[in-house]
């Protein structure tokens, strides 16, 4: 177990270098200077020049790119064009708002998705079953901006329970934050959830079908005990690496659901930074998105292990 | 799931014991309606889309504009016609770059084994490492919006899918007896993936192929509610969203209609590949 988690940290390294490479490689090509463009339409060669000397932007590329991520190691992301502030400032800010979201939609999808997955799944083929896969093979064809669209003219603009967006800063109170953070959270929740639900079936089914499921009824434990303590703790693989890869989708969707409700976090700061050709920004929030995901992908590697304790021997 | 593939004549092929299935029957016909849709937006539709009648705009579906028409007056069921044809080629081209570039990858990687099927594989990893809507505006922002940069967008990320998806079908083919036995008898690896290996996966791709279609859409409608798809005038079921956005208060069937088109497209797709899993893998139904 420990070497395989060894392979598996070296392959996330790596991973992360070449990740490097390339987002900072694709964003070289970019069109428009960065200098030139912070500076306006009528500024003098010299002052562009000037501003170019300042950003480094006259160095040799394998410079740069080595000074980029050396500063990436001391988590000195560089300075914003646009913000001027240290872009370190701007993500730590920004993710107060995508990080709780995030976090937010995981929980809530988690909590839909396995209870409906274990129901559907004791009751296989009978009309429930049929509603609760219905429901899901509709939640999974519903794009999610679509759906925050509709949460918004209904609990937003009909009810009034909840602002339609934007977003009043922690600083305002836990409640009124947490009540901006409502209707984003189960927009990106659902078609999650609803692809979790169907997962979570899937595989009790597959467990139900063994031999100790079986052995678990016939030694007269309940139903219920089987299900919940036998089947659903050896159904948790696939679920657990399905959570996992959602939690990437999770992040990537803050993106077009924080352009939704105009939430001033992760998604939306990438957004406008591209718009703004603010390469540093960029190149920033995605490094810390691709290695949010490795770092995700690699704890449930390592959860592999709390669930199933026969792999913790293998090497 | 009703009729059990095991009733069929063995006789019959496998489109006609698909359509005995229902998810594939249903997901079938939707799909042939939306693309039918498409079709006809080529050389018909009952409004022209690039015409802006502003005397006209946001009028509710009535008999003269059965889905009504939006803030420039433009009729939404021709618009939803055009767009079908925009989101279906997006997804297609998609599918079909994933597919003509992952599959011989996978294969690749399968017939070879050892160093060439680790770096591929852990190349497969970097991509699935990006969110793929991050990547994708990465794409088109560099490259600029448009169509084609989110065909390529969405295609490079479909490209590991089919990548992966091939490489475990091969690898539990190669050591089966018949593979075994084209090998002995003196055929070569690019040969036999040709002869034998593709046939045979051809079933598991051709379900990745459908859900792959019906990501693609969604991933399509996302991007270009961002503005980063299809550019105006060219009408796209995102973009109608984007601009139903700050109208719905007053018009909400602009927002209901493209979302509709929407989902009924993606829940088609899904179906159809429901349908072909289960005509493949009955035992999966008929099991306790």
């Amino acid at each position: 177990m420990t070497a395989y988690l060894a392979k598996r940290l070296l392959i996330g390294l790596a991973t992360l270098v070449v990740a490097s490479v390339v987002v900072f490689a694709v964003l070289e090509i970019l069109p428009g200077d960065p200098a030139r463009l912070m500076l306006g339409m009528n500024a003098t060669e010299d002052a562009v020049l000037a501003l170019r000397n300042e950003l480094g932007l006259n160095q040799g590329i394998v410079m740069r790119y080595l000074t980029w991520t050396g500063g990436l190691l001391s988590l000195d992301f560089g300075r914003s064009y646009t913000y001027s502030v240290p872009v370190i400032e701007l993500i730590r800010e920004r993710s107060a708002v995508s990080l709780p979201l995030a976090l937010i939609a995981l929980a809530l999808s988690t909590a839909i998705a396995i209870p409906v997955g274990v129901f559907s799944a004791a009751r296989r083929g009978r009309p429930a079953d049929t509603v609760a896969m219905g429901a899901s093979q509709l939640g999974v064809a519903v794009p999610n901006f679509w759906f925050a669209l509709l949460l918004v003219y209904v609990f937003a603009v009909w009810l009034r329970l909840v602002p339609a967006g934007g977003f009043p800063g922690w600083g305002a109170g836990l409640w009124p934050a947490l009540k901006a953070l409502i209707l984003p959270a189960v927009a990106l929740a659902l078609p999650q959830a609803a692809i979790l639900a169907r997962v979570t079936r899937s595989a009790l089914l597959d467990v139900l079908g063994e031999d100790f499921i079986r052995t678990a009824r016939a030694k007269g434990l309940p139903r219920r005990t089987v299900l919940w303590r036998h089947a659903l703790r050896n159904a948790m693989l696939p679920v657990v690496t399905i959570m996992g890869l959602q939690f990437a989708f999770l992040l990537a969707g803050t993106i077009i659901i924080e352009n939704v409700f105009y939430l001033p976090g992760l998604g939306r700061l990438v957004f406008q930074a591209i718009n703004q050709r603010d390469l540093i920004v960029v190149e920033g929030v995605v490094m810390l998105l691709v290695a949010t995901v490795i770092v995700v992908n690699l704890l449930v590697d390592l959860s592999y292990a709390i669930v199933d304790p026969r792999l913790r021997h293998r090497t | 799931m009703s009729n059990p593939a095991a009733s069929a004549p063995a006789s019959s092929g496998f489109l006609a014991r698909a359509f005995r299935n229902r998810s594939f029957a249903i997901g079938f016909a939707v799909t042939a309606i939306v693309a039918a849709m498409a079709l006809v937006s080529f050389f018909w539709t009952p409004y022209d889309v690039t015409k802006l009648i502003v005397a006209d705009r946001m009028q509710p579906p009535s008999s003269a504009h059965w889905l009504g028409t939006d803030h420039f007056g433009r009729d939404m069921l021709s618009m939803i016609m055009v767009g079908a044809r925009n989101s279906i080629a997006v997804a297609l081209v998609a599918v079909g770059i994933g597919m003509g570039i992952g599959v011989p990858l996978g294969c690749w990687a399968a017939a070879r084994g050892g160093i060439v099927d680790e770096v591929l594989m852990r190349f497969n990893d970097l991509v699935f490492a990006f969110p793929a809507l991050l990547s994708a505006i990465m794409i088109t922002a560099v490259f600029g919006p448009g169509s084609v940069n989110a065909i390529i967008a969405i295609g490079i990320f479909n490209i590991p899918v089919f990548a992966r998806v091939s490489r475990a079908g091969a690898l539990a083919l190669w050591p089966r007896e018949f593979i075994l036995a084209s090998r002995a008898a003196g055929k070569g690896k690019a040969l036999i993936t040709v002869e034998h290996i593709l046939p045979n996966i051809a079933n598991l791709l051709l379900v990745q192929g459908t859900i792959q279609f019906a990501l693609g859409i969604l991933a399509e409608a996302g991007l270009s509610y961002v503005g980063l798809g299809a550019q105006p005038p060219m009408p796209s079921w995102g973009r109608m969203l984007f601009d139903a956005q700050t109208r719905m208060i007053v018009a909400p069937y602009l927002a209901i209609v493209p979302g509709m088109a929407i989902v009924v497209t993606v829940l088609g797709l899904n179906l159809i590949g429901d349908g072909i899993s289960d005509t493949l893998d009955p035992k999966l139904r008929r099991r306790p």
